[in-house]
């Protein structure tokens, strides 16, 4: 039967990744689809996944009572999705939706929490790969803040 | 020799200090604080060619001069065109002026995008704000001569959906098939179905061959600061990124020093440096 080992094993994310280690993150991870304007999930709910994004675009969205959702950022074909399945308390702290036909890969965070925790080698790379994920979102919001395009006046 | 009766300054007509009289065409909004002035040369008289990355000094008689880069398809002789923002004196009272009124034009002036250097390779332009408008005779001038580079690639980001520049090309750059346009915004409300945040999120995403790619680059220095990153992240060396830089340019041609960059003048050996040239004085504070 066809795996989605060589998919995963493609992914910049994944790259020079140990073929051991890759075999148990394809056992945690499964094809999945989500039609233009479909919640992927919503801030408050269990964060139990994260998603390779294979095609489409996705929003990541903030609620404002007065405002409506915020778009915060989007994210396309062969970037990550989520990273709040890796900490406690495991919710997660934004709403995505598909602006378009959205196809993914869903890595299982519950069935990822435990194969870390049993094998540390292979929680540190994850980790390791999360957190460039997480410096360049950073490195980009505080961009954002910053308002560049404004004129000094 | 007296240097100065030798210089340019004293040339009478010729002089690079003299203002010629043009008359507008055309002001056209392109956003809420920014416009295009569309000149033609008074009497019948030719616009000296220029090369895209160059800028001229706009006199608004009475008021002052500014440098305003020059924003026009190159391949179109006759007509001047200037894109800017409406932000300081001299550029409120210009976005005021109507057809038929005249103000002073002196230039061009400056160094230009390697254009024709790129040739045979991918081409990658990367602009932020207002910084479209310096590039987009580069994007006029390759697509007049597409045959002759590999990809091009543009990617312009903005503060937000209203205050995306140049609409129209974008929409019809968008619409070739031998050009990959990537536009996103800062921040957007509903009703926006394109791309959210900062330019340099999309460069990643770019279809390029960083080993064979020339990337020129315009925007915020801040901005500017993080796409060189970005780029050379992706592969492409310090010497293949080429960056447009601004300061307060008075006379435009190396005499006054208000726009003096380490050792170099920006009206003068710029505005558009490459990368590796400058890298100590960009990386620099309070230069």
């Amino acid at each position: 039967m066809e795996t989605l080992e060589p998919i995963l094993a493609e992914h910049p994310f994944f790259a020079r990744l140990e073929d051991r280690h890759l075999k148990l993150l394809v056992g945690c991870a499964a094809n999945v689809r989500f039609d233009a304007g479909q919640y992927i999930f919503r801030g408050g709910e269990e964060a139990n996944q994260f998603y390779l994004i294979r095609h489409g675009r996705v929003a990541v969205e903030i609620y404002a009572a007065e405002r409506g959702s915020i778009t915060i950022l989007t994210l396309g074909e062969g970037e990550i999705l989520g990273w709040s399945w890796l900490l406690p308390p495991y919710h997660w702290q934004f709403d995505a939706r598909a602006v378009e036909l959205t196809r993914a890969i869903a890595l299982d965070g519950v069935c990822l929490r435990k194969k870390c925790e049993e094998d540390h080698d292979l929680g540190y790379e994850l980790l390791k790969r999360f957190a460039h994920i997480i410096e360049d979102r950073l490195e980009a919001t505080i961009l954002q803040l910053l308002n560049v395009y404004e004129p000094h006046r | 020799m007296n240097p100065i009766a030798e210089s340019p300054i004293t040339a009478g007509v010729n002089s690079p200090m003299l203002p010629h009289p043009h008359r507008v065409k055309r002001v056209r909004r392109e956003t809420d604080d920014t416009f295009t002035l569309e000149l033609e040369p008074l009497n019948g008289a030719a616009n000296p060619a220029s090369s895209p990355g160059q800028f001229n000094m706009l006199y608004v008689f009475g008021v002052g001069e500014v440098p305003v880069s020059i924003s026009g398809d190159p391949t179109q002789a006759g007509l001047l065109v200037h894109t800017t923002r409406a932000v300081g004196t001299v550029t409120k009272a210009m976005v005021k002026l109507k057809r038929g009124d005249v103000l002073g034009v002196r230039g061009p002036f400056g160094s230009h995008w390697p254009v024709e250097e790129s040739a045979g390779s991918d081409v990658v332009i990367v602009a932020g704000g207002i910084g479209l408008a310096p590039l987009r005779p580069v994007l006029f001038s390759v697509l007049a001569n597409r045959e002759a580079y590999g990809k091009v690639v543009l990617l312009y980001g903005t503060r937000t959906p209203a205050d995306i520049l140049f609409r129209r090309d974008l929409e019809a750059w968008r619409a070739r098939f031998d050009l990959d346009v990537f536009v996103t915004v800062d921040r957007a409300m509903g009703g926006w179905r394109g791309n959210v945040g900062v330019v340099t999120t999309l460069i990643h995403r770019a279809p390029f061959d960083p080993l064979n790619s020339v990337a020129m680059v315009c925007g915020p220095e801040v901005m500017m600061r993080f796409t060189v990153k970005e780029l050379n992240k992706r592969g492409i060396d310090f010497d293949s990124i080429h960056v447009s830089m601004e300061r307060n340019m008075k006379c435009a041609i190396g005499f006054c020093g208000h726009c003096q960059y380490g050792p170099t003048f920006i009206c003068k050996d710029g505005p558009v440096f490459r990368y590796d040239r400058i890298k100590p004085y960009f990386e620099g504070r309070e230069i």
